[in-house]
């Protein structure tokens, strides 16, 4: 027994290490300077700090040419991911409730296909997307990515919330409508206060996808209304000059700090609130 | 007047007929007790008074309107559920005044309305509690104090009594019957449990199978049950019901249980039609009306008799205790008192009442006598 142990720790350990190895190559990387990474290879411990190479991933990096740092591309992120996260979240949290506890004809139907979309790949969207954000007039605009995320994102969101909400008992709906409520001040007063375990995770599931999201960013908006995850791809083929491989990877740092961000706060509502279902 | 008239009520869940013509008429004031075995369709009546379900064909009038349309908030009614079905993120007070919200009641009159039912049901220091630091007696109180602050024409009670133990049952059993007498509502009250609606009721609705069996009031209910399902479902233990031949006798009919010497002959009563003589009936007879030999039944000797039959069982419960006789093939309980010692497989005497019995129809199961 105490050799199995061993051995899956071993396993465990080995595993985790060859995961994050990659991270910490660019951790290590964000904290030298060019010389020392050109002298010493890729691989290998910093000899001192050069902070500096956060403050020039942040303002100074060249991008596509805008010597302006990620600062922009960050807060096109931002602009981008929360309202998409808050929208998509609040709507799939409102269809989820309609469909399992205001139950209608064909109510599966329409749930099946709405989560029917959580199996389609996102290239297979490409064309129909550019055909909608052209008749909107959405074309290389952070409102259309907003668009696409939280229209995309319900299928998720509906799914998590509906399969939350079966666990209200039904009684608790028969005695609010003898009470006199209607369909929103059920929603408002009774399933949403019930609702912050499915909403965190959520929200979480969401905020992460729509910010690491690439595809659509890249595709739907260029120049200066990129999303960081597009922007950043620049650079890795900006070769024209020397690589400045510290600053990029404090400006992969400053892009994925966010959602390790979100993932550190709400990490351990993530995983209760994946494995319960039931409103006890 | 009728506080709520059904008439005709069916129900159909696909192909199946959960209710197969309900008529039922109460009166205002009245404590109705829908009793009967799970599946026998008084919870899905429940629903179609309230409301919360269609009826497929049928009328029913609350307060002499036709509701058969109206939405469930605009029925004037109040329910309590089996769960309590209190909004749990909500405190007391909220979960009571919930209703009046929704129905914009000015604050302060609710305020009001909170304090007359909090006093009522004495859950004054709950008032600011949530549901899930309450006992499962303190939610059954806050759960009728959310129905009581409406003071609808109908109150609906969905077995509400079956999630709590049975000690603090017995409590509330009579609290809700004395709340009853003192603000003389009209209620509906749906259970399985025979027992509650025999102490509670004013009105009961036997139901079985999408039927109501028999609906009278208590007493007529377990003497008098209009059949065998009724005489079986009511009474713990329940009615033994038994083959018995009739016979003509000098003094009446007379009910014959068994065969040869040890067959039993009991009064029948004479009310019974003469066809049924010499023919095979069922008897049913309570198990109170077999007892110890010293027992009088009433002041009216009449009627009493000694039978003699051989000891099965016995089971003590500290108040009495229930034996089990061999009469003839089968089977039959008395009730005799604690400190009559008997032993299985003796021949023992009991004292019988023959006033109570009585005769169904092997064929229909009807009440015959």
């Amino acid at each position: 027994m105490r050799s199995t142990r061993v051995v899956l720790y071993l396993l465990v350990t080995v595993l985790a290490a060859f995961y994050l190895l990659p991270l910490a190559v660019v951790a290590l990387n964000s904290l030298r300077s060019t010389r020392d990474i050109f002298g010493n290879g890729m691989i290998g411990l910093p000899h001192g700090l050069e902070l500096d190479n956060f403050s020039q991933a942040w303002s100074g990096l060249c991008i596509a040419e805008h010597c302006t740092g990620i600062r922009g591309y960050m807060l096109n992120s931002m602009i981008m991911t929360i309202p998409a996260t808050l929208i998509s979240t609040f709507f799939g949290a409102l269809i989820g409730y309609a469909i399992s506890l205001w139950r209608f004809r064909g109510d599966l139907w329409v749930f099946g296909i709405i989560t029917l979309g959580v199996f389609l790949p996102e290239q297979m969207k490409l064309v129909p997307w550019v055909l909608v954000l052209r008749d909107l007039g959405l074309f290389n605009s952070v409102a259309g990515l907003v668009l696409i995320h939280v229209v995309q994102g319900l299928s998720f969101t509906t799914l998590f919330c509906r399969n939350y909400y079966v666990g209200i008992p039904q009684e608790l709906m028969k005695a609010a409508k003898i009470d006199g409520a209607g369909f929103f001040r059920i929603f408002w007063r009774i399933v949403l206060p019930l609702s912050p375990p499915i909403l965190i995770v959520t929200i979480i599931w969401q905020f992460t996808g729509i910010w690491n999201e690439y595809l659509y960013g890249v595709t739907f908006a260029s120049g200066p209304n990129q999303p960081v995850t597009a922007a950043l791809i620049a650079l890795a083929v900006s070769v024209s000059e020397a690589p400045q491989y510290g600053v990029q990877s404090a400006a992969v740092l400053i892009a994925a700090a966010p959602t390790l961000f979100v993932y550190l706060i709400g990490g351990k509502y993530f995983m209760r609130g994946l494995t319960a279902g039931a409103v006890k | 007047m009728a506080a709520l008239s059904i008439r005709g009520l069916r129900k159909k869940f696909g192909p199946v007929d959960v209710l197969k013509g309900i008529d039922l008429e109460i009166d205002s004031g009245d404590f109705t007790v829908l009793v009967g075995p799970s599946g026998c369709g008084k919870s899905t009546l429940l629903n179609i008074i309230a409301g919360l379900e269609s009826a497929t064909a049928g009328e029913i009038e609350i307060g002499e309107r036709l509701v058969n349309d109206v939405a469930a908030k605009d029925r004037d009614i109040a329910m309590v559920f089996q769960s309590y079905a209190l909004y749990p993120t909500m405190t007391v007070r909220q979960n009571i005044t919930f209703g009046m919200e929704c129905r914009h009641v000015p604050k302060a009159k609710q305020a009001e309305a909170v304090d007359r039912v909090a006093r009522l049901l004495q859950i004054e220091p709950l008032l600011n509690r949530k549901p899930g630091q309450l006992s499962g007696g303190q939610r059954q109180r806050v759960a009728m104090g959310r129905a009581l602050v409406r003071d609808p024409k109908l109150f609906l009670f969905d077995e509400p009594l079956s999630n709590l133990d049975a000690k603090l049952r017995v409590e509330m059993r009579m609290e809700i019957k004395q709340l009853h007498a003192r603000i003389g509502a009209t209620i509906v009250y749906v259970t399985h449990d025979q027992i509650e609606a025999m102490t509670m009721a004013t009105r009961i609705a036997v139901m079985h199978q999408g039927e109501v069996q028999q609906f009278a009031d208590p007493d007529t209910i377990y003497h008098r049950p209009a059949n065998l399902f009724v005489a079986r479902f009511m009474g713990a233990p329940p009615m033994n019901t038994m083959t018995a031949r009739l016979e003509g006798g000098d003094s009446g009919p007379v009910a014959v249980l068994g065969k040869g010497e040890q067959a039993i002959r009991l009064p029948a009563p004479a009310s019974v039609d003469r066809q049924w003589l010499g023919r095979n009936v069922v008897l049913g007879i309570r198990p109170e009306c077999i007892a110890e030999p010293s027992r009088q039944f009433g002041e009216d000797p009449a009627g009493r008799l000694i039978i003699t039959a051989p000891v099965e069982l016995t089971e003590p419960n500290g108040a009495e205790t229930i034996v089990m006789l061999r009469v003839g093939d089968e089977k039959m309980l008395a009730r005799v008192a604690p400190d009559t010692r008997l032993l299985p497989g003796q021949l023992a005497q009991f004292a019988a009442d023959a006033r109570k019995i009585c005769l169904f129809d092997p064929a229909t199961e009807r009440l015959i006598a």
